[in-house]
């Protein structure tokens, strides 16, 4: 039986152990039936022509993982941004547990989405913005169609969130192979401004395949910063998918991160309802073995004066593959769009690979639209010039890989995630320098 | 089995179709439709070799299994390719027609390019009384040619008289297979140039622009093959600034370019066919596949001006074979009203120290849509490979668009590859400056889409880059206020 049977199949199990919500219900056989009629999506889809989860799809997922575990705090402190003092909502195969977790109802709801989908309390939210943004391609449906944990986040008008939120999804490889697929609904109401770490962590090397939806909401003056760590092992996968409403003179940026993993794929789409909406997508991605990483973006300016920035830097080295697919659709109404993308790629080995397509389409004449897109190498010259001064070559390419990375880091608005991310990349590139110099 | 009146019935009609069919051969137009026998009574009436049928035949069967492509970013009504007739002789000019008789607007158009009274003639189909000069040039010109051992003929002429070429190289870089108009043309193509120029030759003249007058006219499923042997150069130009009111609905052409070890091939396309009326409707449905082969050392370059036609279908592209070989494309896309274009180039790096560039200008108004269309695939083999491309594209109103669809694969870590793409509109402040200095709105446009496409007129050999220019000025008339 493949994949696609067994999830099927097992879509009604699934039904009967959920809370059958009249309203939820509805969505989720919606959506099986999407999936059903769509498949897996293959290299013909015209979004997938350079990314192929043949290989990935044909292992045996477990669908529902077993859910003892005994992980402890100090087996998943190494993940956490542990010196700061943050909200925590952890996620062990996918199985939310309190005893890691720090969550909130003090004035605001820092909890889980299972919660949300049931308590009554909710259910106007739920029913204002749940699955409004999230497409209806195949592997969102599926995420919608067994949609039932995963972090909630509403932050009512006027709030400043004083400490960061960290969302961790832990697999213990308790099963041969385990596939997940955590649904984020993240509201943010006018004025209020929230920070959040998403991360994705498996503690085996069994594999693991993560199918993950979230959804940002982002209302008037809101501000978001959302950071996502891809930092996972060699038999994990990741397919995420982060779908981002926006209105009038909110901002959301967020980061992406993509060091670990076999195959990543984030799919990030920004939908901008409203004027002067600032939306910020920037990413490194650091990777080599036959490690594939694919960043799909899309933004819409559907009003006047919005802006977006899109910077994504990559370092291919190994057998890797890298692919860039980024759209800005600016339509007939978003005059004085200003809206830029780019993408950088240093390919370090002859057997990487990087495809990239970075597109425009503009149906508005007052606008300013760019893009540029760059292969190349190292800088000879710059690296004799510190090799000359007794920098030896591996840390003088590091040096030089840090210097092309650097100006998305500083963008980055938590210095504890800078530092983290500074470390990852020394590890990444197998130098010990401290960059926070 | 009994033999029944349906059998009859049906005997009967294929009777008369073959009749039809054999009649036909002997006057200057084919009936509608496609199929086995149309494809042979062109090579016949074309007096082709075996090969050449058979190569044809061979198209057809392919073309029969293939779909349309769906994948472009254009609307528009599929033609019935049954309803089309696959060919026609040249039409002869009209003894009793006097220029008086040409449609004002035309004229106009003529006058505004410059273009000088017997080639007006010509190109509406007047009979020309006097003995005009471009013949005698034509004539001039040919023996020049042949002096030099440069073969410039119609294609149809070279199967007869250097069979061994054509059936060398034909096909080779666009295969009957290649998509679905490739095999179409493969198919059915009645006439188009054919040109070789030997090894170490320099072609004295920018072919075609003395001989644009001959040329036209044919048909709608043009086939050129241009081979320029080892150390040779060549210019060709192909089409003409001058509106054509051509009633072909489809032009499917194919065009072949290769260039051997350090020749250098320059190909410059000019085009305005009829882009349909204001509202959208009519004009020609333009389906072209160019391609160039670059051996060591060699290069070519594609300069395209498109402003015609009602949808534009056209990737001019260069496979760089060859260690050290060069590709370059140059291109302005001019689109009004409702026409659609879907434009740009495939550059595909096989040699070591390849270079390409690509330059490409859109130009949309009206409520037309413009897109850049591109691959740049850099092989493993590539070494030091180096891409720089650049795709701007002017906005004129708010219910046109713009797009860019650029496919970047890298398969070596010594490549570099630069891809830039912009979009703007003219500023109110630059039509001021202009207005100021008392140069009227209209003249303004023309001079800000002059400069914006300077890059690209600038590659245009000199006597159309002039003509060109005003084709722009023509193409956007009316666009703004």
């Amino acid at each position: 039986m493949d994949l696609k049977e067994k999830l099927i199949s097992s879509f009604l199990a699934f039904e009967n152990q959920v809370d059958v919500d009249a309203f939820v219900h509805g969505i989720r056989s919606k959506a099986i039936e999407t999936f059903e009629n769509k498949g897996f999506p293959t290299k013909k889809d015209e979004d997938w022509k350079y990314t192929s989860l043949t290989r990935i799809l044909k292992k045996d997922y477990t669908v529902f993982p077993k859910q003892e575990n005994d992980i402890e705090y100090r087996d998943i402190k190494k993940y956490l941004i542990h010196d700061i003092d943050s909200y925590k909502i952890i996620f062990i195969d996918g199985k939310y547990s309190s005893h890691l977790s720090e969550t909130t109802h003090d004035g605001m709801d820092i909890c889980l989405t299972s919660a949300a989908l049931t308590k009554p309390k909710y259910r106007l939210i739920i029913e204002n913005y749940f699955n409004k943004v999230a497409t209806k391609d195949s592997l969102t449906s599926l995420n919608t169609a067994f949609s039932s944990e995963g972090a909630y986040i509403h932050i009512p008008k006027n709030k400043l969130v004083q400490k960061p939120i960290q969302i961790l999804h832990f697999s213990t490889g308790n099963e041969v192979a385990t596939m997940l697929q955590p649904r984020n609904l993240i509201v943010v109401d006018e004025n209020s401004h929230v920070q959040v770490i998403e991360r994705h962590q498996s503690l085996t090397n069994n594999p693991v395949l993560t199918n993950s939806v979230t959804e940002i909401f982002t209302n008037k003056r809101a501000i978001v910063d959302y950071y996502k760590v891809q930092n996972d092992n060699q038999n994990a996968s990741l397919i995420d998918n982060t779908f981002i409403k926006q209105k009038q003179e909110s901002i959301c940026s967020v980061h992406t991160f993509s060091f670990g993993g076999k195959l990543t794929r984030n799919n990030l789409k920004f939908f901008q309802h409203g004027e002067r909406i600032n939306s910020v997508l920037k990413g490194i991605t650091i990777v080599g073995d036959k490690q594939h990483v694919d960043h799909n973006t899309l933004v819409q300016h559907i009003e006047p004066n919005c802006e977006s920035h899109q910077d994504y830097k990559g370092i291919f080295g190994d057998n890797a593959v890298g692919v860039f697919n980024g759209k800005v659709v600016v339509e007939k109404e978003a005059q004085k769009t200003n809206a830029f993308q780019a993408n950088n790629n240093i390919l370090l080995n002859d057997k990487a690979i990087i495809n990239t397509k970075p597109q425009l389409e503009i149906f508005a004449d007052d606008v300013k639209c760019s893009h540029g897109c760059t292969i190349g190498q190292l800088d000879e010259n710059a690296l004799f010039y510190l090799r000359s001064r007794g920098i030896p070559k591996k840390e003088a390419k590091a040096l030089l890989m840090y210097a092309f990375a650097n100006n998305v880091l500083e963008s980055v608005k938590i210095p504890k995630i800078k530092q983290r991310i500074n470390k990852l990349i020394a590890n990444k590139l197998g130098v010990n320098i401290g960059f926070d110099l | 089995m009994k033999y029944n009146e349906d059998d009859l019935k049906k005997e009967l009609e294929t009777k008369e179709y073959e009749y039809g069919f054999y009649t036909d051969i002997e006057s200057d137009t084919f009936p509608k439709g496609l199929n086995e026998g149309i494809v042979r009574a062109i090579s016949k009436k074309k007096n082709e070799p075996q090969w050449m049928t058979n190569w044809r035949l061979e198209a057809f069967a392919i073309w029969e299994q293939m779909k349309e492509p769906e994948w472009a970013n254009v609307t528009y009504k599929k033609p019935d390719f049954q309803d089309i007739s696959y060919y026609s002789a040249p039409k002869k000019a009209d003894p009793n027609k006097t220029l008086d008789d040409v449609d004002p607007e035309l004229l106009e158009t003529f006058k505004k390019l410059g273009i000088s009274i017997n080639e007006q003639k010509k190109l509406t189909g007047v009979a020309v009384d006097i003995v005009i000069d471009s013949v005698s040039v034509a004539t001039t010109f040919k023996k020049t040619l042949s002096e030099r051992g440069i073969i410039f003929c119609p294609i149809s002429e070279a199967i007869q008289k250097h069979p061994e070429l054509v059936k060398k190289y034909i096909g080779t870089i666009v295969p009957q297979k290649d998509n679905f108009y490739a095999a179409l043309n493969s198919a059915v193509f009645t006439d188009g140039s054919f040109c070789y120029i030997p090894k170490g030759v320099k072609c004295p003249m920018e072919l075609s622009t003395y001989f644009r007058i001959n040329q036209a006219g044919t048909g709608q499923f043009e086939r050129t093959l241009v081979i320029a042997d080892k150390g040779s150069y060549v210019s060709y130009l192909e089409g003409c600034t001058a509106p054509s009111r051509d009633e072909n609905q489809l032009h499917a052409a194919v065009v072949e370019l290769i260039a051997l070890d350090e020749a250098e091939i320059k190909y410059s396309t000019v085009q305005n066919w009829y882009p349909g009326n204001a509202e959208g409707k009519g004009g020609v449905y333009n389906f072209v596949t160019k391609r160039g082969l670059c051996e060591n050392n060699a290069k070519i370059s594609w300069t395209q001006v498109e402003t015609g036609s009602s949808i534009t279908w056209k990737y001019p592209s260069c496979i760089l074979k060859g260690d050290n070989s060069v590709g370059e494309f140059y291109s302005i896309a001019v689109t009004n009203n409702y026409q659609q274009a879907d434009t740009g180039t495939k550059m595909i790096h096989l040699g070591k120290n390849t270079k390409s560039t690509i330059i490409s200008k859109g130009i949309s108004a009206g409520k037309s849509q413009n897109s850049y269309r591109g691959l740049v695939q850099i092989h493993s083999r590539a070494k030091n490979a180096r891409n720089f491309s650049q795709c701007d594209s002017l906005l004129m109103g708010n219910e046109c668009g713009a797009h860019t669809f650029p496919y970047i694969e890298v398969k070596n870590k010594s490549a570099q590859i630069e891809h830039e793409a912009t979009t703007s509109k003219i500023g109110e402040d630059q039509i001021f400056y202009c207005n100021q200095r008392g140069i009227n709105t209209e003249k303004a446009i023309a001079l800000i889409v002059n400069g914006f496409s300077k890059d690209v007129l600038n590659k245009l050999p000199m006597e159309f880059a002039v003509e060109a220019q005003k084709l722009l000025e023509i193409s956007l008339e009316g666009s703004v206020g």
